[in-house]
């Protein structure tokens, strides 16, 4: 038996369902109710229920690429907050090999990295690297710091939202798994996207999102929204549009389950020529 | 777990401030107010004035506190200086102490910390006007700013205070009624199950008024669970 709907909003404790269902992410099983545990919507799968937060923090996973801020050299290894309740370390052997180096040389303190969690083990320490495309240190740039399970909201589907923000204001853009997003681009312009990413933040429940944005955005840049807007939709995000009106919800899915194959692909393509 | 069905243990009398016995103050909580911090909550009961700000779980900054195999949480109880009618000196005192560690032990059960081990989450309680019970509504904040803060939890746990005043069991005292009554009993509980998690009294009671006391609390905290849920759904519904 189940007691809500699907995208329906929940309070921690409230029951969910009974017997034939399984508890999934952010519920609990307590005899044969299975009950929320996080202030979120609720996501129905088959006979999977979970809650998807509207607030977290950033739990480390490995393979998961982040964007971390030196905060500590030590012997042999740089401490790096990763926006998270446990701080990563990148050890020296990631960076140079067998070489040895001064460590302060290459990387100071305040400098922004973007990383992959190379392994987090029982004790929940987390090991970070820089091999992969586009590793390695941002310069200058602004940080944006959302919720990380925003993160798939923000980019959309098939990266239609972060890529209509990318074309609009001409910043590069990167999203790291944990929450925080480096803006790089003409100074007027990183406000304005600041200010989107935080907008986009504060509205990943509500639908039909990217239509707002997409508005907000020519309100902010060109002053005004286009003449001929609803040919440019059809023309400029023809495809992601389509899918809308089938859905009536555009990206709403994407903030939940496919979370992650989305994620990678945008990125791959973001890296190339950023350093 | 007890329950018992509270319909005719309390007559339809009119108590000072104009209340039937088991009705509670005007309740108003808020989620979500403080930008800055992960989870907050502002409440109002009757003359009470309570702010609850939630951090964490972060990395704790506190060595001897960290647990391998579970997160902590601290608790921090403060009456601002003008929260009373005479000045009250700042800082923590036997009374605020007191309260911090009963917040922080009522609130404990409720929360799922086993998934954040090495972390720590810290409640901020600050008391800006004060009027009676505001052991019970600092709980009742708490509990909803953690929730705000996404921090995974079995059930909101929830406060509210019972106690004798002229020889009647009434629900929620006020700061008055405190004052001149026999007994006060705050009493948390975890609405969902009706675990009590906090339960204290102070005054004399026989054992019947005890239970009727108890019971009373129960009914009232259940009465505020229902607003705290309305102030988490409120802060997510344009």
């Amino acid at each position: 038996m189940i007691h809500v709907e699907d995208k329906k909003f929940v309070v921690p404790g409230e029951i969910l369902a009974e017997d034939d269902y399984y508890p999934g992410r952010g519920t609990f099983k307590e005899g044969d109710m299975i009950c929320s545990s996080l202030m979120g919507l609720v996501s129905l799968r088959n006979n999977k229920i979970s809650v998807i937060p509207l607030k977290s923090k950033y739990i480390p996973k490995k393979g998961d690429v982040v964007i971390g801020e030196i905060e500590d050299i030590r012997f042999s290894m740089w401490g790096v907050n990763i926006n998270s309740p446990y701080s990563g370390i990148l050890p020296a052997s990631e960076v140079f090999g067998r070489e040895k180096k001064e460590l302060s040389r290459v990387f100071k303190i305040g400098d922004v990295l973007f990383l992959r969690v190379v392994d987090v083990d029982e004790v929940k320490k987390v090991k970070l690297g820089l091999k992969g495309r586009g590793m390695g240190k941002f310069k200058n740039g602004i940080l944006v710091d959302i919720t990380p399970t925003k993160v798939p909201r923000l980019i959309g589907k098939k990266g239609s939202m972060i890529n209509m923000i990318k074309d609009k204001t001409r910043c590069k853009i990167v999203v790291g798994q944990n929450g925080l997003v480096w803006v790089k681009g003409d100074v007027d312009m990183e406000q304005i996207t600041k200010n989107v990413i935080n907008l986009i933040e504060a509205e990943a429940h509500t639908s039909g999102l990217t239509n707002r944005i997409r508005d907000k955005l020519f309100l902010l840049i060109d002053g005004e929204l286009p003449k001929d807007r609803e040919e440019s939709h059809e023309s400029k995000f023809g495809e992601n549009n389509s899918k809308n009106h089938l859905n009536n919800d555009p990206d709403f899915d994407n903030s939940f389950e496919a979370n992650e194959e989305e994620l990678e692909k945008p990125k791959l393509e973001n890296f190339k020529g950023i350093f | 777990m007890i329950f018992i069905i509270t319909n005719d243990i309390v007559s339809n009398k009119e108590r000072e401030d104009g209340r039937k016995l088991d009705e509670i103050r005007p309740l108003k909580i808020e989620a979500g107010i403080l930008k800055r911090a992960d989870g907050s909550a502002y409440l109002e009961v009757g003359g009470n004035k309570i702010l609850a700000a939630v951090y964490g779980p972060r990395e704790s900054y506190i060595r001897r506190l960290l647990r391998p195999d579970t997160g902590v949480i601290r608790c921090r109880y403060n009456m601002a200086p003008f929260s009373v009618d005479d000045r009250k000196r700042p800082g923590p005192d036997r009374r605020s102490i007191e309260i911090s560690k009963i917040t922080a032990e009522a609130i404990r059960p409720s929360l799922l910390l086993e998934r954040f081990p090495r972390s720590m989450v810290d409640i901020f309680i600050e008391i800006i006007e004060a009027e009676g019970g505001t052991r019970c509504a600092g709980i009742t904040a708490a509990s909803v700013a953690l929730a705000d803060a996404g921090i995974p939890m079995k059930d909101m746990v929830v406060g509210c205070a019972a106690g004798k005043v002229d020889g009647e069991i009434v629900l929620d005292l006020s700061e008055k009624e405190d004052k001149e009554g026999q007994a006060d009993v705050p009493v948390a509980i975890m609405p969902r199950t009706g675990e009590i998690t906090l339960l204290q009294s102070d005054g004399n009671l026989t054992e019947d008024e005890f239970d009727k006391a108890l019971c009373l609390a129960i009914e009232g905290c259940k009465q505020i669970s229902e607003v705290q849920k309305e102030a988490l759904k409120n802060r997510y519904e344009a």
